[in-house]
């Protein structure tokens, strides 16, 4: 890291080799880092959003009866906390932002095939969240209907219910048009010698992502054009007094929103899979098999929909069915566990932020896939269906798995793009309260699950009080932490200590250049002469 | 790569190509209006789809040009056929046996 030191980080690379600089520079660049920033401060300052709102949807539930809002604003809470900590943070989330910063690099490129398209699709996330955010203070007020707009609730309440899925309407093609774009990159730009066995895994695992985007979320977009024309037209689709189909619009909704949760899901796992080997001065363990059970998640993921859906009324035939491929599902997941575990065993394991992170993710992400195998059976989701199992098993994937992935890539590759770096004792100390916090709150409402208190519900039995009670503690050590990790990431980025090209010692392409990156990545064409994870010749620091 | 050079090559479709679709769409047109008529039973939705497969079929291949694509194009065009069938297929589990 002595070279590093005596240069100025700031201001070089990206951040200042064209010589453009102000506003104008950044939400109209065509570069893709820039872009990936853009998305990056977009999605944590939502991020920030939800988990105010998800606080104070804790405060209301610390105890039964009225404990700071009414019954119709603890709906709209709810409701808004999962529309924006989906649409706004999650989805987009590790795709859009680390995908766009790291991914071209990572294959060799200078950018990705459509940069024009890149800066559309966030224009298009950024008019939809100001959609999603006009439809909560105007009209009937925020949706209440919960982030799944059911009907036939979603097609009768007074809410402004018509904007708001307008609103996830354009987010959804933000999305799609990130999935073309990164298919088309990953096809096409791949540097001399780039080949698919040499693809890093969170190359790969934004590949499988970006099929699933193209493919599923047209859906989503159709669907909720149908919800605007039931209450705009009365069109009756989903009205059986019309002869519609109320469990059609489940179908519908479901169809893109389970593969929705891979697309969540998919992309921190890649994350996962390029830390781990790094930390643990190991290849990784079974490559190929990780990169086609992205794949083979991808595919499978998008085939079972219908296990939100046991309780619906549907056919037993096809509950049946669901929950056969549910369990499929459980096989490329846990291969990808197997993997990870046996990438580990006997590494030379550090255990710095961007580890512990990665290895939290493995641990948490696991509880919520056997979790998720209780909600799979038919006979057991019945017991827990709507409890709090429900929303303590999908925290357990999508925040411990996902959030947590989220905050180890963010550990790991933003020293590379600011050329500085955060302090390790207090992301190690943020880390530990997120951890804590995060079981306590979590696997609280899982046991409240168990024990039949619903979700969505805005007053409880006495009985349950005492577990509320403890898991908005939980709730506020969870707080505490990320409060202490973001503020010492953004102040290590500002102002920290300077690092050096590789400051990990990664074999990946994206730390054999600059830091900060320049505007073009590459001072020639790279060619790649070894694999992702060949940590052969490379030097940690 | 062959590849390559076949997504470089402009390929012009004739006249005579492009009204012979436009009549065979006008004439399934007109098979898909009598098919609303007829008295098919369960048959109907079967056979109203059918129609439209052809029809989407030619307007892709020959107004799209995917029949004068490269092999990859015509790969991926069949990956999102096949998903969309599967989602309808699969949702068949449920309305069939309901």
């Amino acid at each position: 890291m002595s070279s590093a030191e005596s240069r100025q980080p700031v201001a070089e690379g990206f951040w200042g080799d064209t010589g453009k600089t102000g506003l104008g520079s950044w939400i109209f660049s065509t570069d893709h880092k820039r872009i990936g920033l853009l998305y990056l401060y977009s999605v944590t300052g939502f991020f920030l959003v939800g988990v105010i709102l998800g606080l104070l949807i804790r405060i209301e539930l610390m105890a039964p009866g009225k404990t700071i809002v009414d019954a119709q604003t603890y709906n709209a809470l709810f409701t808004v906390h999962g529309v924006v900590m989906i649409f706004l943070f999650i989805i987009p989330g590790i795709p859009a932002s680390f995908g766009n910063l790291v991914m071209p690099i990572q294959i060799g490129a200078r950018d990705v095939a459509f940069p024009r398209l890149n800066l559309f699709s966030w224009w298009l996330y950024a008019i939809g969240a100001l959609v999603v955010l006009t439809s909560l203070f105007t009209g009937g007020g925020a949706p209440d209907t919960g982030w799944t707009f059911y009907v036939p609730f979603s097609a009768r309440t007074g809410t402004n219910v018509s904007l708001a899925v307008f609103g996830v309407f354009i987010l959804g093609f933000s999305s799609i048009l990130t999935g073309v774009n990164f298919v088309t990159t990953i096809h096409r730009l791949r540097a001399d010698g780039m080949n698919w066995g040499r693809l890093p895994l969170f190359t790969w695992s934004l590949y499988a992502t970006a099929w699933v985007q193209i493919l599923a979320t047209p859906i989503i977009a159709i669907t909720l054009v149908l919800v605007i024309a039931e209450r705009v037209l009365g069109a009756g689709l989903f009205d059986p007094g019309r002869g519609g189909d109320p469990i059609m619009f489940q179908h519908l909704f479901w169809i893109y929103s389970h593969p929705a949760v891979y697309i969540m899901i998919l992309p921190a796992m890649g994350v996962i899979s390029d830390i781990i080997p790094v930390f643990s001065r190991k290849p990784i363990f079974g490559y190929k098999m990780i990169a086609a059970s992205s794949i083979g998640i991808a595919a499978a993921g998008s085939l079972v929909w219908g296990h939100h859906m046991y309780t619906s009324g549907m056919s037993d035939t096809a509950i049946m069915v669901f929950s056969f491929l549910t369990f499929i599902v459980a096989i490329p997941s846990a291969i990808k566990v197997f993997n990870w575990v046996s990438t580990l065993y006997k590494g030379s394991i550090s255990l710095e932020a961007p580890m512990l992170f990665a290895l939290s993710f493995v641990l948490l992400f696991s509880i919520g896939g056997l979790s998720g195998l209780i909600l799979g059976a038919a006979a057991t989701d019945i017991h827990v269906h709507d409890t709090h199992f429900v929303v303590g098993h999908f925290h357990y994937v999508m925040f411990g798995g996902t959030g947590f992935a989220f905050f180890a890539a963010a550990h790991y590759w933003l020293p590379k793009f600011f050329g500085r770096r955060y302090k390790e004792k207090p992301a190690i100390v943020g880390w530990a309260f997120m951890f804590v916090g995060f079981n306590v709150l979590y696997w609280t409402m899982q046991v409240l699950g168990m024990h039949g208190m619903p979700r969505r519900y805005y007053d409880y039995l006495p009985e349950f009080a005492p577990l509320n009670f403890v898991a908005t503690v939980g709730s506020w050590i969870l707080a505490t932490g990320l409060v202490i990790v973001l503020v010492n990431l953004v102040k290590g980025l500002k102002s920290g200590e300077p690092v050096g090209e590789n400051p990990w010692g990664g074999a990946t392409l994206e730390w054999q250049i600059a830091t900060p990156p320049p505007t073009e990545n590459f001072e020639g064409d790279p060619v790649v002469t070894h694999g992702p994870y060949d940590f052969k010749g490379v030097v940690k620091p | 790569m062959s590849q390559e050079s076949a997504e470089h090559a402009e390929h012009i479709v004739s006249y005579k190509t492009l009204v012979g679709v436009w009549v065979a769409l006008l004439v399934l047109t007109v098979i898909t209006v009598a098919i609303t008529r007829a008295e098919l039973g369960a048959l109907k939705v079967w056979s109203a789809l059918a129609v439209a497969s052809v029809k989407s079929a030619l307007v892709i291949a020959v107004f799209m040009h995917m029949k004068y694509e490269a092999r990859l194009f015509r790969i991926i065009l069949l990956v999102a056929l096949v998903t969309l069938a599967t989602f309808i297929g699969f949702t068949f589990f449920d309305v069939l046996y309901r």
